[in-house]
């Protein structure tokens, strides 16, 4: 086993484990804790694949900018009394379980199909800033200047509903 | 050097946790949060597939996915937000006014 598996390994029980933190924790701090440890895996993954500019590019967007909003929106939300009383929802929720597990079983149908077909794979792409930035403004301009008018919508979009009415 | 394959079924798997949360819990936050996970499964799997057959592209689909993510935790954290100031509750289930 080379040094570069036994990294992925521990990397991918800390990515599923920090997941399932997310999801099982009663309280949305724990949540948005192990969703940091999460996305810093996940960075660490790219990092793995040479994609460097992604992994810089996710620990300030997500862990910076995205974390940091969740704990303020959680601060406002006072947590704590949300999931309690009772779940009338009780037996969809045990049927999501299997739901779930079927979407597994499909997806990986469906991957291991378009996985272990075609030829071996070639070298791989250096994914620095250098290269990134040549595809987005070349092959990609027009899709990057839409999502700068994306980033100005939804800043608007929110000063418009954070807004407290006067009125 | 990791197969592609491992990296696909791990971001299968996290997909799935992701999935699993929005289905289970009650809480809009937590909701939101697997939503992350979900797309961060993809940016996985956008990555390795790129790095699998050689291209960029890969990447600069994850590049355009961390931007829609960061409006659409945005946009979706003021929503919370303002449910929160109207109804001083929180939890998806009672939220059924546009129920037929």
């Amino acid at each position: 086993m080379t040094a570069g598996l036994i990294a992925f390994w521990i990397l991918a029980v800390m990515a599923v484990g920090s997941a399932v933190g997310v999801v099982l924790r009663r309280n949305p701090i724990h949540s948005a804790l192990f969703l940091v440890v999460h996305l810093a895996t996940l960075a660490a993954f790219f990092l793995k694949m040479r994609a460097e500019f992604l992994a810089t590019a996710q620990v300030i967007v997500y862990a910076g900018a995205i974390a940091v909003l969740f704990v303020f929106a959680i601060m406002v939300l006072i947590p704590g009394r949300e999931e309690s009383g009772p779940d009338r929802l009780r037996a969809q929720r045990l049927l999501a379980v299997p739901v779930a597990g079927l979407l597994f079983v499909l997806l990986a149908v469906m991957l291991r199909s378009t996985l272990f077909s075609g030829a071996a794979a070639p070298a791989a792409v250096p994914g620095g800033v250098d290269a990134i930035g040549r595809a987005l403004f070349t092959d990609y301009l027009f899709p990057f200047e839409v999502t700068s008018v994306l980033l100005l919508v939804a800043l608007v979009g929110v000063m418009a509903l954070a807004k407290r009415r006067t009125a | 050097m990791v197969p592609a394959a491992y990296y696909v079924g791990l971001s299968a798997v996290l997909f799935v946790i992701g999935a699993l949360g929005v289905l289970v819990r009650r809480n809009p936050l937590i909701i939101f949060m697997s939503i992350e996970i979900m797309l961060n499964a993809a940016n996985l799997a956008f990555v390795a597939f790129g790095q699998r057959h050689g291209s960029i592209d890969g990447q600069a689909l994850v590049f355009f996915v961390l931007c829609v993510a960061a409006a659409e935790v945005a946009v979706g954290l003021a929503i919370i937000v303002a449910i929160f100031r109207l109804r001083r509750r929180l939890s998806v289930d009672e939220l059924s006014l546009m129920r037929g």
